[in-house]
C-alpha cells in the first residue's frame, strides 16, 4: 500500500454510500442516493473541479439531448443545471422527424460547474470530501464479496454499505501531445493512480481507453469577420420539464464556423510522424466518432476541408474551444496548423490540445443495474464504464445511484430496457456488447427511436421517477393531467368531422393541400405532410382551452401522435415482441454446461456474461437463434 | 421482424412425389391467413367454422387456383402445438406444395424455423418433460442442417447479388444516419431524390431475384451428387462425360482439380446437382490440402457419392481411406479407365466394401476416355432413385421458401421507403424501412445486423467534433 499502516484512521461518521468522483456521473449518483434518504459522501480529487466539462463546452446534441431529458424525467439534475447555465441553445434536426429532434446548449462551463456544486452543497444527507480513494474495502461472506468501506490516500477509512465508482478519465490518466507526456488527468488535474490495483485485486478486468480534446484559444486573437456566425434559436426550449420556458429566454452568444484547408492538411501530413498516435507512443486508435483532425485528414484524404466550430467557453472567460480539431500533434505543429485556418491566423493558444489515456472497465462485468456481478454493493457509472460524453455519464450515474439506494432499501434494482429509454439502450449496449472504444450514444443505436423521443421522455419515465422517489407528487400529477389531455384531444380529433365548406377548402388551398371531395375527420387532415394541428386551428371550432402551462406540450404531443400514428403503432408491435423475450428471466444459478445441445461458443459466451434475460442473451454475439430456442426449452424444463 | 409468437408455416410431409402432402400453419393468425388464400363453397369463412372440422375448397392466388384441397381446422389448445392450427391437405407434388406454402407466407405467415412446431408444442405444455431433450436435439440438429444447406446451396451469383443490394442499402442508411447524428457537418437536403432513384434500381434487382426464385434458380435443387476419388482417377473426365461438355480441366497431372466444381444436370427427369472435387490423398501442398478438406466436407453433405476408382492401378491406401469415409453413404463405384489394362476389378471392390462394413454398392466399368458405361451409370442412378435409396434434399425447398419470403419482405420494406418519400416524410423514417430490408436480406446470406450500421457510418463518413 501507498500509505503507512500507522496512518490508518477510521472515520467515525457512518455513511451509507460513498461516491468516488464528482464529475457528471458522480454528481447524479450522489444526489440520487442522498435524495432517497441515504447518508452519502462524494469524494473528488479537487472540489474545484466538481461537474467540470473538460472537453466540449456544450450539453445535449443528437441523442445526447434525449439522455438529458430522460435524466430529468427520472429526477436527475443535469437538465435543471444546464437550463441555468446555458449561453446559447439550439434544437437540432428541426426539419426532420420528431424522433431525431435534439436539443443542444452551449454552456458557460464555470457557471455550470459552480451551479452543480451549489446543488450538491445544499443537498441534505450529502457530504463532499476532497481526497483520492485508493482502496475499496470488502468482506467475504459465504463466497460473496460485499463492500464495507473505502480507504483514502491518507490511510483514512470511511465505512459505507455501497460504493459507486465514477472515476471518469482520472484512473492512471496520462495526457500526451507530441513527445510530451504527463501523468495527469484532464486539464492538468491530479490523476488517481492507485485505485486500479485495488480493482484488479477484486478481480475486475480493466481496459485502457483514450480520447482527446482540441486547443483553447484567446477570443481577442480571433478574426470573426472571416467566419460564419452561428446563432442560437430565437425561442429557447428548456431541457428540464420543470423549467418554465418563459423564464429562460435571454440574450445568447454566438458560435462561429470556419474551415480547414489544403494548407492545414499539408501541415498535418508533413508532421504525422511526430504524432504520438502514429509514432506508437499511444497504442490503438481513438474513438471513431470524435476523430482527431489528423485522423480525419488521413482517413478522409479526399476531403479538401473540414468544418471548424469556434465556441465560447463561458461569459467570464476569453477562452474559446476549437470544435472539430482535436489533436495530439506537438505544440509547434498545433500553432502552425490552427493558424492556417481562416480567422485563426493570429490565434494565441491558451491550452494545448492533447490526447488522454485512462483506465476503465469492460462493462460486461456489470449487471444491467450497474452493480458489479462479483462484488455486492459496488456500482459504477460514466466514463469508467467505457462510455464517453457528459450526458452518457450523467445517465449512468443516476441509474447507479438509484440502484445503490434500492439495494440498501432491499428493493429490486431498476432496469430500463431498450424500448423504454435511450438510457436503456446505453446500459444494455455497455453491459452486453464488446467495445474497443469509448461508447457514444447515437440515435441509430435505438431500434425503437420513434417511441423514444426527447419530447415524450416525461411520459416514458416520470412515473418511474415517482415510484423511485425522485419525482414529487405535484410533478407526477401534472404529468397525469397532461396525459389525460393528450388522450382526450387525440380522441376528439378522430371523431370531429369537417365538411367541404368554403372555409375548409380555402385553408387547404392556402397550404397547397388537395381539396376535400367529401367530409373528413380532423385527424386524417393532420396526417397530411403539409398540414398540422396548428394549421387546422381556424376550422377546428370545438378546440378546448388547455391550461397555459401545458398547452404547448399537449398540442405538440397530439400532433406527433396523429401524424406518425402508423409508424408508431408498428414500432409498438415490435416492442411487444421484444418485451416477451426481455421478460423471460434466466435463473441466476443456471448451469450452461448442463444445457445439452447448446453450441460450444454459445456456452462459453453465456457462461462468461451471464445474461439476465433471454432477450439479453439473444444480443450476445456468438449466440444463435437456435441456441435461444434450446435455452427456452431448457428453461421450460427447469420450470416444470 | 423475427418473432417468437407469430404464425408459422411449413410443408409437414416429405417432399416426394407422394399422393398427398400437407402444409401446416400454427399460431394465432392461422385461421385468418387461411381465409385469405382459401375459397370454399358459398364463400364460407374458415374463421367462422367449428374446431376440428374438415373443409373442401381451393387454394387460390391472384384469382388463379393452385390446388384443390381439404383444410383441417383445429383450434388450440387441443392441437399438437397447443396453438390454432390449420392443415392444408394438397395433392402431392413438390411444386404444388411449394406454391401452397408460398401462398400461406404471402398471406401473413412466416416460414417455420427448423424444429419450431415441436418447440412450440413443448413450450405450450403439449409434450411431456421426458421429451425435452429430444426437442432440443431436433432444434439444434435441424438448424445445423438448415444452415448448412441454406448457405451451401445458395447459388454463388445469388449470394453476390444479395450482398450487393445489402451493401447499397447499408450505405444509404449510414449516410442518412450520419447526417442525422451530425447535422452540422453532413447535410441530406435533397437526398430523397438520389435515394428514390437508387431504391427503384434496388427494387428492380430484387424483383429479378424473386422471379428467378420462382424458376428455381436461387437454390441448387436436386440430388446432391459428389464425385470423389484419389488424384488422377479421372473424376473430372467423368463430370465432363456426364455433362457432355468440357467443363472441368483435365490433365494427366494428379491434383489438377484443386477446388470443387458444381454443375447441374437432368438425368431422365431426375435432377442432379453434381460436384466435382479435388482428389483425396495425403498431401503437404497447402492449396491442395484445402481442396481435399473441401472435398471431404462436400462428400459429408452428399445424397449420393460417385466414387471413381482407377482400374488400371491396384487399390492403395488412398482408396482405402476414401472407402472408409464413404462407408455410410449411398454410393456408386465407377471402375474408370476400362480401356486400359485392368489391375482392379469388381472382386477387389467387393472385398474392400466388406472390409469397411459397407453395404455393397453398384459397381460399373466405365471409360471416360471412350465414353463407355454412361448408360449403365444413368440406369444405376435411376434405379436407386425409384427404389427410394436416394431422395431429394427436401430442406432445399423449405430453404427456398424461406429465402423467397425474405426477398419479399425486403421488397416490401423498400416499397415503404418509396411511399415515405412520396409522402414527403422526414428522412429519419426512411432508415427504419431500409434497415428492415437490410435485416431480411441478411437472413438469406446468414448474416445478422450487429454493429453493421454504426461501423458503416464511421468508415464511410467523417463525423465531426
Amino acid at each position: 500500500m501507498k500509505f503507512s499502516v500507522n496512518s490508518v484512521w477510521e472515520n467515525k461518521d457512518t455513511y451509507d454510500v460513498a461516491v468516488i468522483g464528482a464529475g457528471h456521473a458522480g454528481c447524479e449518483a450522489a444526489l440520487a442516493c442522498a435524495r432517497l434518504g441515504f447518508k452519502t459522501i462524494v469524494f473528488t480529487v479537487s472540489v474545484d473541479s466538481i461537474a467540470l466539462m473538460p472537453c466540449n463546452p456544450n450539453i445535449g446534441g443528437t441523442s445526447k439531448g434525449h439522455l438529458v431529458r430522460e435524466v430529468d424525467a427520472l429526477g436527475g439534475e443535469m437538465g435543471k443545471v444546464i437550463d441555468r447555465a446555458f449561453i446559447q441553445s439550439k434544437m437540432l434536426n428541426k426539419s426532420k422527424g420528431p424522433a431525431v429532434h435534439s436539443l443542444r446548449a452551449q454552456a458557460d462551463k464555470a457557471l455550470y460547474s459552480r451551479t452543480m456544486r451549489q446543488v450538491l452543497e445544499d443537498q441534505e444527507n450529502l457530504d463532499i470530501k476532497q481526497a483520492e480513494v485508493v482502496n475499496i474495502l470488502t468482506e467475504e461472506n459465504a463466497g460473496r464479496k460485499r463492500v464495507t468501506g473505502v480507504q483514502l490516500y491518507s490511510g483514512a477509512v470511511f465505512r459505507c454499505r455501497a460504493a459507486i465508482l465514477c472515476t471518469g478519465t482520472y484512473l492512471k490518466a496520462r495526457c500526451i501531445y507530441g513527445d510530451v507526456s504527463t501523468n495527469t488527468g484532464p486539464n492538468g488535474l491530479q490523476a488517481a493512480n492507485h485505485l486500479t490495483e485495488c480493482l484488479k485485486e477484486l478481480g475486475i478486468k480493466m481496459y485502457r481507453f483514450k480520447t482527446g480534446t482540441p486547443a483553447r484559444i484567446d477570443k481577442n486573437t480571433v478574426d470573426f469577420s472571416r467566419m460564419e456566425e452561428q446563432k442560437g434559436d430565437e425561442r429557447v426550449v428548456p431541457f428540464s420539464f420543470t423549467t418554465d420556458p418563459d423564464s429562460i429566454q435571454k440574450e445568447q452568444v454566438s458560435c462561429w464556423l470556419t474551415y480547414t484547408n489544403e494548407r492545414t492538411h499539408d501541415i498535418i501530413r508533413k508532421n504525422l510522424d511526430r504524432s504520438p498516435l502514429f509514432s506508437g507512443m499511444i497504442e490503438g486508435t481513438g474513438p471513431r466518432y470524435c476523430p482527431s483532425i489528423e485522423d480525419k485528414v488521413v482517413k478522409f484524404a479526399d476531403k479538401s476541408r473540414h468544418q471548424v466550430f469556434i465556441e465560447p467557453e463561458g461569459l467570464e472567460t476569453n477562452e474559446m474551444y476549437i470544435g472539430g480539431m482535436s489533436s495530439s500533434l506537438p505544440e509547434d505543429v498545433q500553432y502552425e496548423m490552427y493558424r492556417s485556418v481562416p480567422g485563426l491566423e493570429n490565434a494565441r493558444i491558451v491550452r494545448n490540445a492533447y490526447a488522454i489515456e485512462y483506465d476503465c472497465i469492460d462493462a460486461r462485468q456489470l449487471l444491467p443495474t450497474l452493480e458489479f456481478r462479483t462484488v455486492d454493493g459496488l456500482f459504477s457509472g460514466g466514463q469508467f464504464n467505457g462510455s464517453s460524453g457528459y450526458e452518457e455519464a450523467a445517465a449512468q450515474g443516476l441509474l447507479a445511484g438509484i440502484n445503490a439506494a434500492r439495494r440498501l432499501q432491499g428493493k429490486e434494482g431498476i432496469v430500463l430496457d431498450r424500448s423504454e429509454a435511450y438510457i436503456g439502450v446505453l446500459v444494455d449496449d455497455l453491459v452486453t456488447k464488446e467495445s474497443h472504444e469509448p461508447y457514444r450514444m447515437m440515435t441509430s443505436r435505438a431500434e425503437y427511436r420513434l417511441l423514444l423521443r426527447q419530447d415524450n421522455a416525461d411520459q416514458r419515465l416520470t412515473k418511474k421517477g415517482y415510484e423511485i422517489g425522485l419525482i414529487d407528487k405535484e410533478r407526477y400529477e401534472r404529468l397525469l393531467e397532461k396525459e389525460r389531455l393528450i388522450r382526450e384531444e387525440t380522441d376528439r380529433l378522430k371523431r370531429t368531422y369537417v365538411g367541404t365548406t368554403e372555409e375548409v377548402q380555402g385553408l387547404l388551398a392556402e397550404h397547397g393541400s388537395t381539396p376535400l371531395t367529401s367530409g373528413s375527420d380532423l385527424a386524417e387532415l393532420i396526417r397530411r405532410p403539409e398540414l398540422s394541428y396548428e394549421i387546422l386551428a381556424p376550422v377546428d371550432k370545438e378546440r378546448p382551452a388547455f391550461p397555459p402551462d401545458l398547452r404547448e406540450e399537449v398540442q405538440e404531443q397530439v400532433n406527433i401522435n396523429i401524424k406518425y400514428e402508423g409508424y408508431i403503432s408498428r414500432q409498438k408491435k415490435q416492442v411487444e415482441q421484444f418485451r416477451k423475450m426481455e421478460n423471460k428471466k434466466i435463473p441466476e444459478d443456471i448451469d450452461y454446461d448442463k444445457v445439452k445441445s447448446l453450441r460450444i461458443e454459445a456456452v462459453q459466451k453465456l457462461k462468461q456474461y451471464r445474461p439476465v434475460s433471454v432477450g439479453q442473451a439473444s444480443r450476445i454475439s456468438g449466440v444463435s437463434p437456435a441456441d435461444i430456442s434450446v435455452l427456452l426449452v431448457y428453461m421450460e424444463q427447469l420450470r416444470r | 421482424m423475427y418473432s417468437e409468437s407469430s404464425t408459422i408455416a411449413a410443408i409437414s410431409t416429405s417432399m416426394s412425389e407422394a399422393g398427398i402432402g400437407i402444409v401446416r400453419m400454427s399460431g394465432e393468425d392461422a385461421f385468418e391467413i387461411a381465409d385469405r388464400i382459401y375459397r370454399g363453397k358459398n364463400n364460407k369463412r374458415l374463421s367462422g367454422q367449428k374446431s376440428h372440422t374438415i373443409h373442401y375448397g381451393y387454394i387460390e392466388e391472384d384469382g388463379e387456383t393452385i390446388d384443390e384441397v381439404l383444410v383441417m381446422l383445429m383450434r388450440g389448445p387441443r392441437t399438437f402445438t397447443g396453438e390454432d392450427t390449420v392443415e392444408i391437405n394438397c395433392h402431392g407434388g413438390v411444386y404444388v406444395l411449394q406454391r401452397v406454402l408460398e401462398a400461406c407466407l404471402r398471406g401473413g405467415a412466416r416460414p417455420a424455423q427448423p424444429g419450431e412446431f415441436t418447440k412450440r408444442a413443448f413450450l405450450n405444455g403439449k409434450l411431456d418433460l421426458s421429451q425435452a431433450e429430444a426437442v432440443i436435439d431436433v432444434i439444434q440438429s435441424r438448424n445445423d442442417y438448415a444452415l448448412k444447406s441454406s448457405v451451401s446451396q445458395l447459388r454463388g451469383s445469388v449470394k453476390k447479388k444479395v450482398s450487393d443490394i445489402r451493401a447499397k442499402i447499408l450505405y444509404h442508411t449510414a449516410f442518412i444516419e450520419s447526417a442525422l447524428d451530425d447535422p452540422e457537418h453532413i447535410s441530406i437536403d435533397g437526398y430523397s431524390r438520389t435515394l428514390e432513384k437508387d431504391v427503384r434500381e434496388l427494387l428492380d434487382s430484387l424483383r429479378k431475384l424473386l422471379d428467378s426464385a420462382d424458376n428455381g434458380r436461387i437454390m441448387k435443387e436436386g440430388i446432391q451428387t459428389v464425385i470423389v476419388g484419389k488424384p488422377n482417377a479421372g473424376k473430372s473426365s467423368i463430370l465432363n462425360m456426364l455433362l457432355g461438355e468440357e467443363r472441368a480441366i483435365v490433365t494427366d497431372i494428379a491434383g489438377t482439380t484443386r477446388d470443387i466444381l458444381q454443375e447441374h444436370m437432368n438425368l431422365h427427369g431426375i435432377s442432379l446437382n453434381i460436384v466435382d472435387t479435388a482428389g483425396i490423398r495425403r498431401t503437404d501442398d497447402q492449396v491442395e490440402k484445402i481442396g481435399v478438406d473441401r472435398a471431404l466436407s462436400q462428400a459429408e453433405g452428399a445424397d449420393l457419392i460417385i466414387c471413381v476408382v482407377d482400374s488400371s492401378l491396384p487399390l492403395d491406401e488412398n482408396d482405402r481411406k476414401i472407402f472408409q469415409f464413404i462407408a455410410q453413404k449411398k454410393s456408386i463405384i465407377l471402375l474408370n479407365k476400362s480401356d486400359l489394362e485392368r489391375r482392379t476389378g469388381e472382386e477387389e471392390i467387393r472385398q474392400m466394401c466388406r472390409e469397411q462394413d459397407m453395404e455393397e454398392p453398384p459397381v460399373i466399368s466405365v471409360s471416360a476416355k471412350e465414353e463407355e458405361g454412361m448408360e449403365e451409370l444413368e440406369q444405376a442412378v435411376k434405379e436407386m432413385f425409384y427404389h427410394g435409396d436416394i431422395s431429394f434434399n427436401s430442406e432445399v425447398y423449405i430453404t427456398n421458401a424461406r429465402q423467397k419470403h425474405a426477398l419479399d419482405s425486403a421488397r416490401q420494406g423498400l416499397e415503404r421507403v418509396l411511399e415515405s418519400i412520396r409522402m414527403d416524410m422526414p428522412e429519419d423514417f426512411y432508415s427504419i424501412d431500409l434497415m428492415d430490408a437490410y435485416e431480411s436480406l441478411g437472413t438469406i446470406t446468414g448474416e445478422t445486423v450487429g454493429e453493421d450500421l454504426v461501423n458503416e457510418i464511421f468508415s464511410k463518413f467523417c463525423m465531426g467534433k
